[in-house]
């Protein structure tokens, strides 16, 4: 099979595979590109990883390019990519497609009522868990604090404080002590 | 020409997120109330659903909103441009993966972003928890101050937020068991 072809395959197991996305991918990345088809060693696995979770973007989409990259060049990368996020098409396109017609129904009101309250708690938790690595001091605490304040009761839009915290960080210098 | 700004909002978004799926979400909050094409109350529905769905939820996410705007051509469109911006940015990385990661400058930018990052979310959580969990309209109206909080659904969350850190289970049963709590309980109501 062409690799191009067999790139695309993969990462559309990979992504039906995944359940949650991120980090529950780690697992079954290791196992499909790593062990099965050999594409990349664990370590460097792990660096693809990391800077897939620094560079701006989902970092299941950044892992798919660069181990598509490393293959096939820049159309090994797309064709990865493609192929991972293929099998979001169909299954959200019948979810949505189903759930737009049931809307209006009382019980499927009530239980996205509360499937709201447990997202509010997924969020909490998935704040908690990023806050234990990214707020390290005095300074990312204040970083945090002042766009959680700016981002609540201000409506401009976030990519603004993205960009002054990029700025700041640059400024504090404070990357050594990551 | 809806497809074009479905493309370019999503272009954006995956430009400006920086931290995962999870990421995305205040975004898509600002672009819902900035276009008007969905509720913070439908968009808490789509991310319930992207969790509960395989692959990223990121990716789900932007497939979810597009669609939700302009069906199937909206999804595509929505999913490609969410991830044109990291397929650019990631094919000039892995040219030059080593001197990135040392890079000084790259290392303070992103001592930053990650908690602005995480700032964003969780005022996108306060967004969520102000539709879901708080009832200020009924606060506003009566004044009681007993009424700013809905207590059963703060009881529910509450008990997930425990039952969460008892047992790791995957999040698509808590958003299930939420799901039958909330038909039982009539919580719509």
């Amino acid at each position: 099979m062409p690799e191009l072809v067999d790139l695309f395959l993969t990462f559309s197991r990979i992504g039906i595979l995944t359940f949650g996305g991120g980090y529950a991918m780690l697992p079954i990345l290791q196992r499909e590109i790593v062990e099965d088809k050999k594409w990349a060693k664990e370590s460097e696995l792990a660096d693809y990883f990391a800077i897939g979770q620094c560079t701006p973007g989902i970092i299941a989409v950044n892992t798919a390019t660069f181990i598509g990259c490393k293959r096939r060049g820049i159309v090994g990368g797309v064709v990865a990519t493609l192929g991972l996020v293929f099998p979001a098409l169909f299954i959200i396109t019948a979810i949505a497609a189903f759930l737009n017609n049931f809307a209006e129904i009382q019980a499927v009101k009530d239980a996205f009522a509360a499937v709201r309250v447990c997202v509010c708690v997924l969020i909490f938790n998935a704040v908690i868990k990023l806050g234990k690595s990214s707020i390290k001091d005095h300074i990312t605490f204040l970083i945090f604090l002042c766009v959680f304040l700016l981002a609540s009761f201000t409506g401009i839009s976030p990519i603004l404080w993205v960009l002054l915290a990029a700025v700041a960080g640059i400024l504090m210098k404070g990357g050594k002590r990551l | 020409m809806i497809y074009l700004r479905l493309f370019y909002e999503f272009a954006k978004i995956g430009l400006f997120s920086v931290g995962g799926g999870m990421a995305t979400f205040p975004f898509l909050l600002d672009l819902g109330k900035s276009t008007g094409w969905f509720t913070q109350q439908e968009l808490a529905n789509m991310l319930a659903i992207s969790e509960s769905t395989p692959g990223a939820i990121g990716v789900n996410m932007a497939t979810y909103v597009g669609f939700h705007v302009a069906s199937l051509p909206g999804a595509v469109m929505a999913t490609l441009g969410l991830i044109t911006p990291s397929i650019a940015i990631v094919v000039v990385i892995s040219q030059m993966l080593a001197r990135f990661q040392k890079n000084r400058m790259v290392q303070n930018a992103f001592y930053g972003l990650r908690p602005a990052s995480t700032g964003l979310i969780a005022a996108a959580g306060f967004g969520v928890v102000s539709i879901s969990i708080l009832t200020i309209n009924e606060f506003s109206r009566t004044g009681n101050p007993l009424l700013l909080v809905d207590w059963r659904a703060l009881a529910l969350a509450v008990a997930l937020f425990f039952a969460m850190k008892k047992v790791k289970w995957h999040p698509v049963w808590f958003i299930a068991i939420s799901a039958v709590i909330g038909i039982l309980f009539h919580f719509g109501s």
